[in-house]
């Protein structure tokens, strides 16, 4: 019993000093996806040759950072205030907020579950993909 | 007559002469009729790179339209500002309700001199401070191209703005102190082409120091800190600053500055949000040419710190 009351407490721990500071961890979600889709750019442009397993496995990367997307955890009230961009629309809209963001993981997820095998499949892909990004920004973003 | 009776007396004289030369400084200055005359024919076709460079929609659609209906300029869009709220009307080719019944003559006024069809100012948030710095030929060929737009019924709501905000005759003072077609940056003697016409695109039709340079009390732009960022116009946010240095966009080259204007990402693939996510769109239509001219003209003005205070970290 003991054991269980210090080891939820512990978790309680982890879990608070984990969400202590929402700002840089929602920050730091987006950079990484800003980094993912800057690996995939340059191919679906053509300026790199097309290459199914690395496109794969960066869209996997993808897939598994838009699943750590956690919107209660990482925009709690009063996270409108700092050094951050996000607008206040998000609060004020919370359910368009969180449909946004679970299209962009939706099509993520999609591109996944169907592997491009060619570049214009992943062309397709791609762009379905990013188009969430300047929608969701010009709504939610400053 | 007493000495203090000959004052006030005198201060009477002098204040209403004050006051009469202050009406008369102030008075909505149109186009004279020999200009207006030697305004050139528009041509649509190059009106609408001229279109796309003002990025006349993001305003003057209806809010959130997209795809064609962002060609049916029926107005309505709000911007809340600490001088009230300023709604966009109606510049459709709508004959009544939109600009469907001005002159060429009319239309020029507007953009090159805030003054209306009916001989009134307009206030800056229709951005003719810097659309002052336009070509004649620019301006008609931007109406010639607006004519061919849909004409769209309705009338957007006045503006709601607070004293002393909402006597329009204070433009004339504002004008005053900031209306000028002189450029804003002085570029080096050596200066390309390129960054010449970028000046051009960025100071004028581009209207781009509207959102990224700091404004005076009053609403005047401080051209010493032009493109260094500012306290955003609406809400608590804040415009970057667009200057070459450290503390703007000094790291990105100007090909990367060109790849944001065609597909929306920055060198961290980041995509711009807000206001900026319907202007990059707009910029987007610009021919290569001037894509190339801006980001060059971003790379040949003085790099300056932050035009605002960044909010801290909590």
């Amino acid at each position: 019993m003991r054991k269980i009351v210090l080891a939820l407490s512990a978790l309680a721990m982890f879990g608070s000093a984990a969400y202590a500071d929402p700002i840089a961890d929602r920050q730091a979600i987006m950079k990484e996806r800003g980094g993912l889709v800057g690996q995939l750019a340059p191919i679906a442009k053509g300026e790199k040759p097309f290459d199914a397993a690395a496109v794969l496995t960066a869209l996997q990367a993808l897939d598994a950072n838009a699943k750590k997307w956690d919107v209660e955890a990482l925009f709690p009230a009063g996270s409108d205030k700092g050094d951050t961009k996000a607008s206040p629309k998000i609060w004020e809209d919370m359910a368009g907020f969180k449909a946004a963001g679970d299209k962009f993981a939706a099509d993520v997820a999609a591109a996944v579950a169907a592997p491009p095998a060619d570049l214009a499949a992943f062309q397709a892909q791609f762009g379905a993909i990013t188009s969430n990004c300047g929608a969701c920004h010009q709504a939610y973003r400053m | 007559m007493g000495l203090l009776k000959k004052l006030v007396v005198a201060a009477v004289v002098l204040g209403g002469a004050g006051a009469a030369v202050g009406w008369y400084l102030t008075a909505p200055d149109g186009l004279s009729a020999a200009e207006i005359a030697s305004l050139p024919a528009g041509d649509a076709a190059r009106g609408e790179r001229v279109f796309w460079t003002g990025g006349c929609t993001s305003c003057h659609a209806a809010p959130q339209a997209e795809g064609d209906a962002k060609l049916q300029l029926v107005g309505g869009l709000g911007l809340h500002t600490p001088f009230g709220t300023f709604v966009a009307p109606n510049i459709s080719s709508h004959a009544e309700d939109g600009i469907g019944g001005w002159s060429a003559g009319d239309f020029a006024n507007a953009m090159l001199r805030g003054v209306s069809p009916e001989g009134e100012h307009y206030y800056p948030a229709f951005p003719y401070g810097s659309y002052a710095r336009m070509t004649t030929a620019d301006v008609a060929d931007l109406f010639a191209f607006m004519k061919t737009l849909p004409a769209v019924e309705g009338r957007a709501p006045d503006h709601a703005l607070g004293f002393p905000f909402n006597i329009r005759r204070g433009v004339g003072m504002w004008k005053l102190l900031y209306l000028s077609p002189d450029p804003v940056v002085t570029l080096a003697a050596d200066a390309t082409d390129a960054a010449r016409r970028g000046q051009y695109l960025v100071e004028g039709p581009g209207h781009c120091g509207e959102c990224h340079t700091p404004r005076t009390f009053d609403g005047g732009p401080r051209k010493a800190e032009w493109l260094a960022g500012a306290a955003a116009a609406e809400g608590s946010g804040f415009v970057p600053n667009i200057t070459p240095g450290d503390d703007g966009i000094g790291a990105w080259s100007e090909s990367e500055i060109i790849t944001f204007f065609k597909d929306g990402f920055t060198p961290d693939f980041d995509s711009p949000g807000g206001a900026m996510a319907a202007v990059q769109k707009n910029i987007a239509h610009l021919p290569d040419e001037d894509q190339a001219a801006i980001a060059a003209y971003l790379k040949a003005i003085p790099a300056l710190p932050d035009g605002y205070t960044r909010p801290a970290a909590q």
